[in-house]
């Protein structure tokens, strides 16, 4: 069962119309123990950090989260959920993430940039990226589907498995061991994003 | 590179696209979910759904199409027409829209742009301007270009940013339906004027108006709807053109 973690942000029936589309049993579910006990776990969200991270707590999530991640079996976030695993964000002074991961969240600072990033943006994929099992038949410059402000800062560049050029050259996706997580949104970008959702589906870890 | 987008509309009344696609090899080109789905096939960046059904009792058929097309169609869209309140948009964006477009609403009644990006992001709230020149500046009308308001375009866009919208879709009502391109001094001076992506719309008729938009007007997406009727230029075609041309697109 993959359980799509529903803490009331952001639009996920696409996510699991996505990996729907795919073969794949979702479960969209905000019980901490579906999300605890899934073989699967995916992280979604749109939104304001702090906000989001409010409606984990309301919900009892962070313990089953981190219970999930450490029983190694595979995650996946995306966008929001990319960014709640580090320890801090700009955009919240303050307020705590999970702190899956070392590291903070940045906004986007250049001037002559508007913000947010909307719209499809390439990757260029680091040597982890090349090997990495999420992306299985991608290539650096295909296009992905981003809406941000903030993007994340590792303290371990090592997990950084795709850069992608707003300005400045940003972390797009990392993975470090059975955690995997994108910046912008697979379930948003077409023929290359389900392939992305795809891989997900048939990696081991752990 | 962050790459221009191309957003084919189309125009939804009673649950059947009734304006924006044409496609020849389709069964119903009617109907709005094989339209979605053609033109996601076409390499269409994103897709907005103007729903001019009159009634609001119709909404159920806007809903069901939402979520359908969610179903089957992995590209983000958008849809407008005839949203009041924050609970109309809750319901969109629970039936599988990505983003939702206000328009007279958002003059009346400003609050709800504050509310509604606050509630859900303002990555999902798309502010749309029908801009009229009128003495040296660009009215806003509403109601489908029936009223005039008392604002100018520059400085609602800028309230409209300030007040949570995360993109502005401007459409130049003088342009509009003429296919002699888009509103090129309108486009510049809001896309300009403002720190959120702005979508083009009214006037495209040929590729160069697309590669004029982006290229002299700094549009960040060009909303597209008769140029892609009658199969006279797919979406993929334009964006060859443009690639040629330098412009980054996602092909």
């Amino acid at each position: 069962m993959i359980t799509v973690i529903d803490y009331g942000m952001g639009n996920l029936r696409s996510v699991s119309k996505a990996l729907e589309s795919l073969g794949a049993k979702v479960k969209v579910s905000e019980s901490p123990s579906d999300v605890k006990n899934a073989d699967r776990l995916v992280f979604p969200g749109v939104g304001a950090f702090s906000d989001c991270m409010d409606e984990v707590n309301k919900r009892n999530l962070q313990e089953p989260i981190r219970d999930f991640i450490k029983s190694g079996k595979p995650f996946l976030g995306i966008c929001m959920g990319l960014q709640l695993l580090f320890e801090s964000s700009q955009e919240a002074p303050g307020v705590k993430g999970l702190g899956v991961l070392k590291g903070k969240v940045a906004k986007f600072t250049s001037p002559n940039l508007k913000v947010p990033q909307i719209g499809w943006n390439q990757i260029d994929l680091t040597q982890k990226g090349k090997e990495s099992a999420l992306f299985k038949g991608i290539e650096n410059g295909d296009f992905f589907y981003f809406v941000h402000s903030y993007f994340a800062l590792p303290e371990d560049e090592d997990i950084i498995t795709s850069t992608t050029n707003y300005g400045v050259d940003f972390c797009s996706a990392i993975n470090k061991d059975n955690i995997f997580a994108t910046q912008f949104h697979p379930e948003k970008s077409q023929a290359k994003g389900l392939k992305v959702l795809e891989n997900f589906l048939t990696i081991t870890t752990g | 590179m962050l790459a221009k987008r191309i957003i084919p509309c189309l125009d939804v009344k009673d649950g059947r696209v009734v304006k924006g696609v044409n496609f020849l090899d389709l069964k119903d080109a009617g109907d709005p979910v094989e339209a979605a789905k053609k033109y996601e096939q076409a390499q269409a960046d994103e897709l907005v759904f103007l729903d001019i059904t009159a009634s609001h009792e119709e909404r159920k058929i806007i809903l069901d199409i939402v979520k359908k097309v969610a179903e089957c169609v992995f590209i983000p869209f958008t849809v407008g027409g005839g949203i009041k309140t924050v609970e109309d948009i809750r319901e969109l964006l629970s039936a599988g829209c990505d983003k939702v477009s206000l328009n007279s609403q958002a003059i009346l009644n400003p609050e709800l742009i504050k509310k509604s990006s606050f509630r859900f992001g303002s990555q999902c709230i798309v502010v749309a301007i029908d801009a009229k020149k009128e003495d040296g500046h660009w009215q806003v009308y509403i109601n489908g270009g029936r009223t005039k308001t008392e604002k100018d375009a520059l400085l609602w866009a800028k309230e409209a940013e300030s007040l949570g919208a995360g993109e502005i879709l401007l459409t130049s009502m003088d342009f509009d339906g003429t296919n002699k391109g888009y509103d090129i001094e309108l486009t510049k001076a809001i896309s300009t004027g403002v720190n959120i992506p702005v979508i083009a719309s009214g006037g495209a008729g040929k590729p160069e108006d697309i590669f004029e938009v982006f290229n002299l007007a700094q549009a960040d997406a060009a909303l597209c709807a008769s140029i892609f009727h009658y199969d006279k230029y797919t979406v993929s075609d334009v964006k060859h053109y443009l690639k040629e041309r330098g412009v980054i697109v996602r092909l």
